[in-house]
């Protein structure tokens, strides 16, 4: 890809994530922590893309091993911020 | 499957996490954002096995251990995450986000192993940051994790020419990183992954146990801009969006987060190095305080016209959320005005103690921010603080040098009388002295906060 067009993308997309969470309430803190950690679980991709490519033992075993820990970040990350949210939803009322 | 329509699904999953990250913000759609960010995650990861090129072909090699290591890492994650009891989830996030930050650093291996010579300078540069950074924030967050589990100390770990030690580290790291980029090779890139492990512990070793969050959340950042970096190498423009909103984010919630304890970054971070010593707390222990029983402490709440309640994460170890309900519908019950007065680093996270609460139902609008609660503490009859203390403690306003001088406090010494239920004259998690406990108007009720809760509730019906 092009170097400028990446580039573009990375600043646009940090103005974005400024941006986005600029209002926050500070009783907020914590399950918006958590759900941006489980959005980094996304490096679950990059872990099956490189899992494709590996060629060596070695370069499947660590890929591998990336995936686990890929997995575990995205999918228990997204399950506790539901799990933290679903006791705000209670007393909205 | 096309690269357009791969890249217009890769986009669609970016706008996801944008709508998730928005959604998160506000409390009505918190929860809708977070299923948007998981729907978008799902769709990002299932697109990658039907996009065949020229790299790779359908279906995708080594399919088998692909799909067995997403099984393993669901029945990991999906249990922990159902499981965990909510006073122990800041160490599970800190979990998550160390092995999300592992998992990038070792993408960045493997691809690094895979390209070879073939590797570009950007694309070197940019691995090398992922594995740096990716280290320390695996090796951090395992630290977080053990502070907040309490397997190992809460205090700030200080050791001898700790900050040399932790410059010369940082100075190696760069060094091995530089010689990675000029002379490729997997010995060089090893030393490097181990260097960053070492410099993820000493980093976070001196921070001290009320300020991990900080940490956490600057980690989280941190594993934002690894993904990013990832992206670049690998070619995909999800993981850069993915990763930058994360680290754009993530470095807002941080700064936010250390305001609202009161306390800059870099307090936070190298605060332990510059510390004045602190008072000896020795002589203190010996001074008389007063100590209550559940019946005095129902007398007190009895004729009193406005309560405020404090709580600390002291009331959620004890799980007497439910309780302190109870007592709190007692006395309303009996005309008196209760109100909730939440710190907003109360329990171990900013915003952990309103999760805390909720989940024991107790009503929205008894809650009250810092900033609203503070200027009522002059006319509150009774200040009851639950399993609290640095949170109350005024030595963050008179004492300064103290660890948490600054944090901003709810002022209870304001109050008419103020109850501490303690398990015992052990200071808070800062480690720091608490002069309000010697109060002539502070009475102690020691014991653990359920029972000692449930006595004053049933010492209160009987009045």
């Amino acid at each position: 890809m092009e170097p400028m067009a990446i580039l573009a993308i990375f600043v646009l997309s940090v103005f974005v994530g400024f941006e986005v969470v600029s209002k926050v309430s500070s009783t907020l803190h914590t399950p918006l922590m958590s759900g941006a950690n489980a959005i980094h679980g996304v490096i679950l991709v990059g872990a099956i893309i490189v899992a494709d490519h590996s060629k060596t033992n070695l370069e499947l075993g660590l890929s591998v091993a990336a995936i686990v820990l890929a997995t575990i970040n995205m999918v228990g990350g997204f399950v506790v911020t539901d799990r933290m949210l679903e006791m705000f939803k209670g007393n909205k009322k | 499957m096309s690269r357009t329509l791969y890249d217009l699904i890769g986009l669609a999953a970016g706008v996801a996490f944008i709508l998730a990250l928005k959604g998160l913000s506000h409390p009505k759609t918190a929860r809708r954002g977070n299923l948007i960010g998981a729907i978008g995650a799902t769709m990002a990861t299932l697109v990658v096995f039907l996009y065949a090129n020229e790299k790779s072909s359908l279906p995708l090699n080594n399919l088998g251990w692909i799909l067995g290591a997403i099984a393993v890492g669901l029945v990991v994650g999906v249990p922990a995450a159902r499981k965990v009891q909510m006073t122990q989830m800041p160490q599970l996030v800190a979990l998550f986000n160390g092995v999300g930050g592992g998992a990038a650093a070792l993408v960045a291996i493997v691809e690094y192993l895979n390209l070879g010579a073939a590797a570009t300078t950007a694309e070197v540069v940019f691995t090398v940051f992922t594995v740096i950074v990716g280290c320390v924030s695996f090796s951090g967050s395992v630290i977080t994790f053990m502070k907040l589990q309490e397997l190992m100390t809460t205090r700030p770990v200080i050791f001898p020419a700790g900050r040399f030690i932790i410059a010369a580290t940082l100075i190696s790291v760069i060094g091995v990183g530089g010689w990675v980029v000029n002379s490729l090779g997997t010995t060089p890139l090893l030393i490097l992954a181990g260097l960053s492990l070492l410099f993820g512990i000493l980093f976070v070793l001196p921070v001290g146990g009320a300020d991990v969050p900080i940490v956490i959340s600057l980690l989280n950042a941190f594993t934002g801009l690894t993904v990013a970096a990832s992206g670049y190498v690998l070619d995909s423009t999800l993981l850069i969006i993915a990763g930058t909103l994360v680290g754009a984010s993530g470095t807002i919630l941080t700064r936010k987060m250390a305001e609202a304890m009161g306390r800059s970054l870099f307090g936070t971070l190298f605060g332990a190095f510059t510390a004045k010593a602190q008072d000896a707390a020795g002589a203190a222990e010996e001074r008389p305080v007063r100590s209550g029983s559940p019946d005095d402490v129902a007398i007190l709440l009895n004729y009193a016209r406005r309560v405020v309640i404090v709580p600390g994460f002291g009331l959620a170890v004890a799980q007497a959320q439910h309780t302190v309900r109870e007592l709190a519908d007692l006395m309303i019950s009996k005309g008196i005005d209760v109100a909730y007065g939440i710190h907003p680093v109360a329990g171990r996270m900013p915003g952990h103690m309103n999760v805390l609460l909720a989940e024991a139902n107790v009503p929205y609008e008894q809650l009250l921010e810092m900033d609203e609660v503070n200027p009522t503490f002059g006319q509150t009859d009774v200040a009851i603080v639950i399993g609290a203390n640095d949170v109350v403690n005024p030595a963050a306003q008179t004492t300064p040098g103290c660890p948490i001088y600054g944090m901003p406090i709810l002022e209870v010494n304001q109050a008419a009388n103020i109850i501490f239920l303690k398990r015992s004259m052990r200071p808070g998690f800062a480690g720091i002295e608490n002069e309000l406990l010697y109060d002539p108007k502070t009475m102690l009720l020691f014991g653990d906060a359920k029972a000692s809760l449930t006595k004053v509730v049933s010492a209160l019906k009987a009045l």
